[in-house]
């Protein structure tokens, strides 16, 4: 009994939120259920109370905060599957990609580093707009690994070969930025 | 029987249960204290009338300060020890001020945060900053006619640590309990928020006295999200002075003034500024010390043509937040205009195109960020329950930690909500290594060089390993007021440090307590007094925290835990008959450590009511 606010904390992360643990999410029922968890348990509830609910409301609020983001962003929310289902993305150690994927991010980068040579808006934001169509085709596959499938290592494989295509999204937005600037 | 009691019209029947919360706007320019009074926020005025309070202080050679528009009179006569602007030195070093030029001021080079040479000493802007928020204080205790619960201030969302650390050091040594430090575009959506009804993305643009600050926020159902946050926090009304002030030399070919003269010149820029906002033109007149006759004419056609660089430097950091946000313009419901400075046609025609519709202007943009911080205050302080909205905050900078070679690892990126934890490990760049520098550093750059640097600690005792064997796992937590804590961690070991981050210039206990005494006359009685005081309404109000929680939740306790809790209350009730604030910490914090479990369980019954509504909409569906 005295442990029952652990055992809370404890509870993945979809459980904390009411969810069923899939990649596939009912994104306004996660916003939903998050808002309703910090209305309960935020600082700000329990400003007025002593040391130990403030602490405690510190704790579970951060909680809240960290699965409510795992969840939401879908790269986190499929290394958040993976993990659960004791399978990792191991991106940092590996590094075998296949030789089309590595022609294909060279292209990318070649491409927007002429755009950002050129100075090129127009390029950017065409290029941005190409990548964003990608990154969705390839979260449907990952959909399908993970939920239909349940290939965990094709799955992993396409968060490594997804956090690559993220990285190019950073540099995209990078460049956009120091054109405006 | 007793007779019935009829309370004074205006009075509310109950003063005892209302506890007496402000919310404070601790301006560049000026300060404003506000409060709910009968469900409403109101500015406080002070004797004359006058809501706002310059945010101007002078030292004087006996040691007494003078502070607002007495301090503010003073200014042109005794610029050196007239400190006006303050807030642009919080948690600042020499560098960082090193571009705001012509200012009056002898700045002494303290480690961290400069300090400015006065007659009566030399004087840290926190303690210049304590000044006005006393002054405040004693403002509302008077008007309320009660000891303050405590106050929410407000920052502007773009203050890095140092900053927000300094102004809570402030709001400590003017005997402030601070509820909250709140970011200023926030409280002002809440002021509008609530008088509006609004709902969707929301952009606050504040241009303040001495800082710029452009928030998106996202308002929906009673939630206020501030979803990206840029600024600059060294851009403002003074700036627009300051172009005028070099027009006047420019068109007069005066140099090398006195600073005596500056300040004049500052203060005649500052009006004309003003005039513009309803004139077409304005004649620019002064005498300077030395006999010699100052008389332009500024239109506003130059107004807004030597100032269209400071304009468009607002525009940059309100582009910036959208993309951070993911937004486009035409996804904007609304811009809401805070701040003194917005009143100026020039700005207020940029907004407007910028956007591509008419910004908000129906509360007063000097007293709207007052008016949400009071708003909060009372939420905070228990008044009222705040079910109707929540404000989720978020960090404006990154924070991250030195690794080699200088260059940064971001721990926690910016516009995280916050609190926020996050833990990273590292490990030994050498065999054999037993200490490792953690070196903890806010910023959006890659270079340690180009950061701020907040604070510098070691983890000592790390068993000899491979380079490369150690696992130091660093924690960096940030808490509802946007302050950092960090820890670490070596895995193998267990051997730990941690830093409750005071950048290298922030006040430590002892120093505020020191302070407090120093300013103190009749030190020690008042002392013991005001924590008497301090801890009776402390222990007062977990009795009743406790009792309300027994009340509402009272079958999650067995007969035995209900017992222990019930005993322990019942020794806080004796020592709040007596007089010794020691024993009342005490008892206050045994009857803590016995509802801690009982806490627990009442926070997860909290969230699995606040989930129920859900999970039988999944069964249906």
């Amino acid at each position: 009994m005295s442990n029952m606010a652990m055992f809370s904390l404890e509870k993945n992360h979809f459980a904390l939120f009411g969810l069923a643990p899939a990649y596939r999410l009912d994104l306004t029922q996660l916003e939903q259920s998050y808002r309703d968890i910090q209305a309960q348990v935020h600082p700000d509830k329990h400003a007025h109370l002593g040391e130990v609910e403030r602490r405690l409301a510190m704790q579970w609020s951060t909680h809240a905060n960290e699965a409510y983001q795992t969840l939401r962003q879908p790269l986190a929310r499929a290394r958040y599957l993976l993990q659960l289902n004791g399978a990792e993305s191991d991106e940092n150690s590996n590094t075998a990609m296949s030789p089309a994927f590595l022609m294909e991010q060279m292209e990318w980068r070649e491409a927007i580093g002429d755009a950002k040579a050129a100075e090129a808006l127009a390029d950017l934001e065409h290029l941005a707009g190409r990548l964003r169509a990608e990154i969705r085709q390839r979260e449907e596959k990952l959909q399908q690994a993970l939920d239909v499938e349940r290939d965990f290592a094709a799955a992993a494989e396409q968060v490594r070969e997804l956090k690559f295509m993220e990285k190019l999204r950073e540099e995209i937005h990078f460049a956009l930025e120091a054109l405006e600037n | 029987m007793a007779l019935l009691q009829i309370a004074e019209p205006g009075l509310s029947a109950a003063p005892h249960q209302h506890r007496l919360a402000v919310g404070i706007d601790l301006g560049t320019t000026n300060s404003l204290v506000a409060t709910v009074r009968s469900s409403i926020s109101v500015v406080l005025n002070d004797e004359d009338g006058r809501a706002l309070l310059p945010s101007v202080v002078r030292y004087l050679a006996d040691g007494t300060t003078e502070v607002g528009y007495a301090a503010q009179a003073m200014q042109s006569v005794d610029p050196h020890n007239t400190v006006v602007s303050a807030k642009r030195f919080m948690g600042r070093g020499v560098s960082d001020i090193a571009a705001i030029v012509n200012l009056p001021y002898q700045f002494v080079d303290a480690p961290g945060m400069v300090q400015l040479k006065t007659v009566a000493g030399v004087k840290s802007p926190v303690e210049v900053s304590a000044e006005i928020l006393k002054a405040l204080r004693a403002r509302a205790e008077k008007s309320l006619g009660g000891e303050l619960v405590g106050a929410v201030i407000t920052v502007p969302a773009y203050f890095d640590d140092a900053q927000r650390q300094a102004t809570k050091d402030a709001a400590r040594l003017a005997g402030l309990n601070v509820l909250r430090l709140l970011n200023e575009p926030t409280a002002a959506a809440v002021a509008y928020g609530l008088d509006n009804a609004a709902e969707g993305i929301y952009v606050v643009y504040d241009l303040g006295g001495g800082t710029f600050d452009v928030s998106i926020l996202r308002l929906s159902r009673g939630v206020f999200e501030v979803m990206a946050t840029n600024g600059d926090s060294a851009l403002g009304g003074d700036d627009f002075d300051h172009r005028i002030y070099c027009w006047v030399l420019e068109q007069t070919g005066l140099f090398a003034l006195s600073a005596q003269d500056t300040r004049l010149l500052l203060t005649r820029a500052r009006e004309a500024k003003e005039e513009l906002t309803f004139h077409p033109e304005t004649r620019i007149t002064a005498v300077l010390s030395n006999g010699q006759a100052v008389d332009v004419l500024l239109t506003s056609k130059i107004f807004s043509e030597i100032t269209l660089s400071l304009v468009n430097k607002t525009l940059a950091p309100t582009r910036k937040a959208l993309r951070d946000a993911n937004l486009g313009v035409e996804d904007v419901k609304g811009v809401v205009m805070v701040g003194g400075a917005t009143r100026m046609p020039q700005i207020q025609r940029a907004v407007g195109e910028f956007f591509g519709q008419e910004p908000l202007n129906n509360l007063d943009p000097d007293k709207v960020v007052a008016l949400g911080a009071a708003i909060q205050a009372n939420v905070l302080a228990g008044n009222r329950s705040g079910d109707e909205w929540l404000l989720l905050d978020v960090i404006p900078l990154s924070l991250g930690l030195e690794t080699m070679g200088g260059l940064v690892e971001k721990v926690i990126t910016r516009n995280s909500t916050i609190p926020v934890a996050r833990a990273q490990e590292f490990t030994t760049y050498k065999d054999g290594q037993t200490a490792m520098s953690i070196h903890v550093v806010q910023g959006e750059r890659e270079l340690v060089s180009d950061c701020r640097s907040l604070a510098k600690f070691e983890l000592r005792g790390i068993p000899p390993m491979a380079a490369g064997a150690a696992r130091v796992r660093v924690t960096f937590q940030v808490d509802a007021d946007g302050l950092l804590s960090v820890s670490a961690r070596e895995k193998n070991s267990g051997v730990e440090a941690s830093v409750m981050v005071k950048p290298s210039y922030g006040l430590s206990d002892g120093e505020i307590a020191d302070m407090l005494k120093a300013s103190q006359q009749h030190a020690h009685d008042d002392m013991t007094a005001r924590s008497l005081r301090e801890q009776q309404v402390d222990g007062g109000r977990i009795l009743e925290a406790v009792a309300a929680a027994l009340a509402e939740d009272g079958e999650l306790l067995n007969d035995a835990e209900r017992g222990k809790i019930e005993e322990r209350m019942a020794a806080l009730r004796v020592t709040l008959e007596g007089n010794a604030p020691q024993a009342i910490k005490n008892a206050a914090e045994a009857l803590n450590r016995a509802t801690e479990s009982f806490a627990g369980r009442r926070m997860n019954r909290s969230v699995q009511q606040a989930l129920a509504g859900h999970k039988l909409e999944e069964l249906e569906s």
